[in-house]
């Protein structure tokens, strides 16, 4: 009996670590990319997976001085703000008015919602190049900030209904009858409750942010207007030749902090996909 | 009597105190419901809805980029789609590379949650790792992806050679070789979309009393018949609503694609998205891109409809 259990023991060890290593390798492989010196990382014949040299900052230096990564890195954070400021000033109200709209009509609406949520992103940017035009916003951030919340606004709506949802109606009744008008109520009962929501929807939108490169690639021409997801691979891959080091050094400055920050609302996340799609 | 009647009086103005209110609340509810709503409705009708349109208005068209002149041409894109041998190509590689990966993803993804289900030490540090290719931008998860396929610095062929499984001499061009180009294209998609899946399909199973599976248990049932029987008919709306969120996200988007392998060699990793981005935009003929991005939005609406609907019945029984 012990030793059947320590097989089985053994087993789930080894069937979690093989997980572990195909999903986590590429982080632990930009990691040490990132810190190697360039002899070291074009050596054949030396054993790739750890320093054979001693580690450097040479690549992160690269990345600050001779690129405008940090003017990037702004512009990013510029237009992320606006977008998760437009996003949520949309999708909150537009949650809550669904899921409570009880019934067939608030449900297919959401559905309506969602089916925006798969047209093809390449149909749309036809579209949006002519629009961008039009508008006189070619190579401005303001072009990015108009466009994408066009994938965040439907995405972020179906979640927050899945997430107001879960806030029981019982609760809310009881703060309208101690007094506070329909807006309090939202604001002062419903939103706390729906805080991990409104997270999870603030990191979509980020995540979108930093990782879109189609739009921005397109929209935007002049260096130091482009975003990190933009800026990265244009400067940084010249024709054949990559710059590893520097490359990964970006793209795990970029990673790690979101990857940290959605780790605590994960559960919630989970919650509102599911609870948007059977609830 | 008299009471009696009292009472049903009380009652009934009780009911149409209640109705009354309730009625009030409901007109109340609509206006304030169609104020919140109408901000994002507007906003999603001008940037989703009214481009949407008028890319399907130049599927039918012949617009380009260099020109500002438009004429109607009915079906004439579309026919030419049909008579264009890479289009076929590309519908066949994206449902493979569709099907494939996400058969890989919800079988995995089960795996992966019910060795993540019951606690033990150290079980949030391993969610952290596992959940890490879903949170850290795909674009950029794509370019590490480039790095480990290298074709001369490749670490996987590298380990290959160390672990003596295949011949020093023999160096596969992962992205370079149309078979393995698919199979890796394939396998990032897999590592992006597994850890949503298995958080997905987790949650699901915590969601399941553990007395049911106890009892099924104490009945005589034994893992193969507790696993299929009981358990995933409990979760199959949560699988449900991942693969949804798999099939969407693998049909309309390109990054993966667009970074590893710009739907090269030969076409072999070219999907609808990618070559509607190709031909559209980089090629500059609208029409076409536009007629090529619009094949698939019919099925997948389809697709997305019929998995909720399921979902949601699959939940109710």
């Amino acid at each position: 009996m012990d030793a059947r259990r320590l097989t089985l023991r053994a087993g789930h060890f080894v069937l979690l670590g093989a997980f572990v290593v195909f999903l986590a390798f590429p982080f632990y492989w930009m990691a040490i990319t990132a810190f190697k010196q360039s002899t070291d990382l074009l050596n054949v014949a030396a054993n790739p997976l750890w320093f054979n040299l001693p580690p450097t900052l040479e690549h992160l230096t690269v990345l600050f001085r001779d690129t405008q990564f940090g003017r990037w890195l702004v512009n990013t954070l510029v237009v992320s703000t606006a977008v998760v400021a437009i996003t949520l000033l949309l999708a909150l109200p537009a949650g809550y008015a669904l899921a409570r709209f009880s019934g067939r009509r608030g449900r297919s609406l959401g559905m309506a919602i969602f089916i925006t949520y798969l047209i093809p992103p390449t149909i749309l940017f036809i579209p949006f190049s002519r629009i961008v035009a039009d508008l006189g916003l070619q190579n401005s951030l303001w072009s990015l900030v108009l466009v994408y919340p066009s994938f965040t606004v439907p995405f972020c709506t179906w979640l927050m209904m899945g997430f107001f949802r879960t806030v029981p109606r019982d609760i809310e009744d009881a703060a309208l009858m101690d007094g506070l008008t329909r807006l309090g109520t939202f604001f002062k009962v419903v939103l706390p409750l729906a805080k991990a929501g409104v997270l999870t929807a603030v990191i979509f939108t980020l995540t979108l942010v930093m990782q879109e490169f189609v739009y921005g690639i397109t929209f935007i021409t002049t260096s130091s207007n482009y975003t990190v997801s933009v800026g990265v691979p244009t400067f940084l891959v010249r024709g054949d030749v990559y710059f590893w080091g520097s490359l990964m050094a970006a793209c795990l400055i970029v990673s790690v902090p979101i990857a940290v920050l959605y780790n605590f609302f994960v559960d919630r996340f989970v919650a509102g996909i599911t609870g948007g799609a059977l609830k | 009597m008299a009471t009696h009647l009292a009472g049903t009086h009380r009652m009934l103005a009780d009911w149409r105190a209640r109705a009354r209110t309730t009625g009030r609340w409901r007109d109340d509810e609509a206006k304030l419901g169609a104020l919140l709503l109408g901000p994002a409705v507007v906003y999603i009708v001008a940037l989703v809805g009214f481009p949407f349109l008028l890319g399907v208005f130049y599927s039918f068209s012949d617009a380009s980029v260099g020109s500002t002149s438009l004429h109607f041409m009915g079906l004439q894109n579309y026919a030419a789609i049909m008579e264009d041998p890479t289009f076929w190509r590309s519908l066949r590689n994206a449902v493979v590379f569709a099907l494939v990966s996400q058969i890989l993803v919800v079988v995995l993804g089960k795996i992966l949650a019910m060795a993540l289900y019951r606690e033990f030490r150290g079980r949030w540090l391993i969610r952290l790792l596992i959940l890490l290719p879903w949170v850290a931008p795909i674009s950029l998860g794509a370019i590490g992806w480039l790095w480990i396929f290298d074709p001369i610095y490749s670490i996987i062929t590298w380990t290959l050679h160390a672990l003596h499984l295949i011949a020093p001499t023999d160096t596969p061009v992962w992205l370079g070789q149309p078979g393995l180009a698919m199979l890796s294209v394939i396998t990032v998609d897999v590592w992006r979309l597994l850890p949503l899946a298995t958080v997905i399909i987790l949650a699901g199973l915590t969601a399941i009393p553990p007395d049911v599976l106890d009892a099924a248990q104490v009945d005589g049932a034994g893992f193969l018949r507790r696993l299929f029987l009981v358990q995933l008919p409990l979760v199959m709306p949560v699988m449900l609503v991942a693969l949804l969120f798999g099939i969407v996200f693998t049909f309309t988007d390109m990054i993966v694609i667009y970074v590893l392998t710009r739907g090269g060699p030969y076409d072999a990793t070219q999907v609808l998205a990618s070559y509607a981005y190709f031909t559209g935009v980089e090629g500059g003929d609208l029409a076409t891109g536009a007629a090529i991005s619009l094949f698939l939005f019919p099925v997948l609406a389809a697709i997305a409809v019929f998995f909720l609907t399921m979902a949601r019945r699959a939940e109710v029984v």
